[in-house]
């Protein structure tokens, strides 16, 4: 552990509490992430100092909270590198990200249709395209995982075809830490005249994202696996396809003028932001951006990865350590299974010791059923992981071995 | 097997760290008979998140058996101590057995909590309501 992964975990108080009687080693940052001291102070300080509506109220609160709401939208702009501060639609989270464009495309999907996703995805990038395919009658493909967790390409290129309409993949998986080739599967989407959206849930904490380089079509991710507030999230979507699209929800905000008998929309972004946002978790998002932002990141990126090469290396000299997944590219995670004995015991016997892992099917159940497993243990690190907390984990997995 | 409710609370009693008790847990969970593989059929299933919990009941005068099983170690040990409350008895006695408090007083509450999700809490639930069927 270096001085500036050191000097990083001081910024997350949460990192000094226990768990079960032992200094708390967290390694469940696929599911979350915890919050540096300056997201939290942030939030305090909206809701102290400057709560209050954001847009077309007079008063200066309300100046105060839409100048650091759109402020925060900005903020994710430059980070993800769009060009455009209307592209960056507030969301809930990755999910919410996903379920707009699947209802905003319905109108543009037909019978004749389909949608390509993969075996890897999260419930969250596949159940939205079922619910699609059911409303319009297009038909849903999925592209074949190899034994080592990675996509099948010959069977993506396979796939793909003249009626294909959507790609939808993840940019990382969060079950095995598969980094897919988004390049090279966005290019062969869009040869097909195929619309691409990638959830990036797993991927923001740990790499730059650059949606104009990667030159996707969507792009949703959410606030609280990066530093930020939960129930935030963003949806990128290039401006001339995010104009085209109905609205999915209607209500207040969205509105450019309403009568009983119809409506005019508002415009972009606030066309998809119905209702009062979410603006504590917008201004917290920004707040966790600058702190990225401040951050030696390929250092750390470095310092993460070199845990999970450990991580890796050392639970392999256990007895009985089954390793899943074994990608060429791969970025946080680490999962595996014990032989004679189901994850969520290892989970429990990890907890008992104050090690915080996920246990289970992580919401990829096609996944588990494709490598036929009941689900994994999965440690998934972050930026402020030390060394320290890979020997804690290997220490409680090798007790845990010894119990049962 | 058959552990008697009284021989949990007494060995508990003597438990000063986690790992004698969960090693109790695990230890009991072995004793439990498996259930042969055709009795784990969907229909037999209590859902549980995580591990996979199956439960068949039957009546004989008056009284309720149950044969249960699960996937997971622990999981199994934890269902051994259920049952140590819950095997062969008149669906009163189940009906009026407190099993939150024994899992209170057992310090094992956390594992019947809604958020743990490895279906002991519904197998409870089931089993309760099956008692109730048959009162």
């Amino acid at each position: 552990m270096n001085a500036a992964n050191l000097a990083m975990r001081e910024d997350f108080p949460i990192l000094k509490r226990s768990a079960n009687g032992h200094p708390l080693v967290y390694l469940d940052n696929a599911a979350t992430t915890q919050k540096p001291q300056q997201v939290i102070d942030t939030l305090a300080d909206y809701y102290a100092r400057y709560n209050a509506n954001v847009h077309r109220a007079v008063h200066a609160l309300a100046d105060e909270a839409t100048q650091a709401f759109e402020g925060a939208r900005e903020k994710v702009r430059a980070f993800i590198g769009a060009a455009h501060t209307q592209e960056i639609i507030f969301t809930r989270g990755t999910t919410e990200g996903i379920n707009l464009v699947a209802a905003s495309l319905t109108s543009r999907i037909g019978a004749n249709d389909e949608i390509l996703i993969t075996e890897l995805e999260h419930h969250s990038n596949i159940v939205p395209w079922q619910m699609l395919c059911e409303r319009s009658g297009a038909t849903l493909k999925a592209c074949h995982v190899t034994s080592t967790g990675e996509l099948d390409i010959d069977d993506f290129h396979e796939k793909l075809s003249r009626r294909t309409k959507l790609v939808a993949f993840g940019h990382v998986s969060n079950a095995l830490g598969t980094v897919n080739p988004v390049d090279e599967l966005i290019h062969a989407a869009h040869k097909h005249d195929a619309w691409v959206l990638i959830d990036g849930a797993q991927a923001v904490q740990h790499v730059p994202v650059d949606v104009q380089a990667l030159d996707c079509d969507f792009y949703a991710f959410s606030g609280h696996k990066m530093f930020g507030p939960t129930g935030i999230g963003v949806l990128y979507g290039r401006l001339e396809l995010l104009d085209a699209l109905p609205p999915w929800q209607g209500g207040g905000e969205m509105i450019e003028h309403v009568t009983i008998e119809r409506t005019t929309y508002n415009q972009l972004p606030y066309r998809f932001e119905a209702g009062t946002p979410n603006i504590a978790g917008a201004i917290g998002l920004g707040a966790a951006i600058d702190y990225l932002n401040g951050l030696p990141r390929p250092e750390l990126l470095a310092d993460e990865q070199a845990l999970v090469a450990l991580t890796i290396s050392r639970l392999k000299q256990l007895p009985g350590v089954r390793l899943i997944g074994d990608p060429a590219e791969r970025l946080s995670v680490v999962s595996f299974l014990i032989d004679d004995c189901h994850p969520h015991d290892i989970g429990t016997l990890l907890d008992q010791q104050g090690v915080a892992v996920r246990t289970g099917h992580h919401c990829a159940m096609p996944l588990m059923q494709r490598l036929e497993i009941p689900g994994t243990i999965r440690a998934s690190f972050s930026l402020y992981n030390s060394g320290q907390d890979v020997e804690r984990l290997v220490a409680g997995v090798e007790k845990a071995i010894d119990f049962v | 097997m058959s552990l008697d409710l009284d021989d949990i609370r007494e060995a508990f009693r003597y438990f000063d760290s986690w790992e004698d008790k969960y090693r109790f847990v695990i230890d009991t969970g072995k004793s439990l008979p498996t259930m042969p593989e055709a009795a784990r059929i969907p229909e037999n299933i209590v859902r549980g998140c995580q591990s996979q919990v199956w439960l068949v009941t039957h009546q004989r005068d008056g009284k309720l058996t149950f044969d249960i099983d699960s996937d997971a170690h622990i999981v199994r040990g934890l269902i051994a101590i259920v049952l140590a409350a819950y095997q062969n008895q008149h669906a009163s006695d189940i009906l009026s057995f407190d099993m939150d408090a024994l899992f209170d007083e057992l310090n094992l509450i956390k594992h019947l909590s809604p958020t743990r999700g490895n279906g002991l809490r519904s197998m409870v639930a089931r089993i309760r309501h099956e008692a109730k069927q048959a009162a």
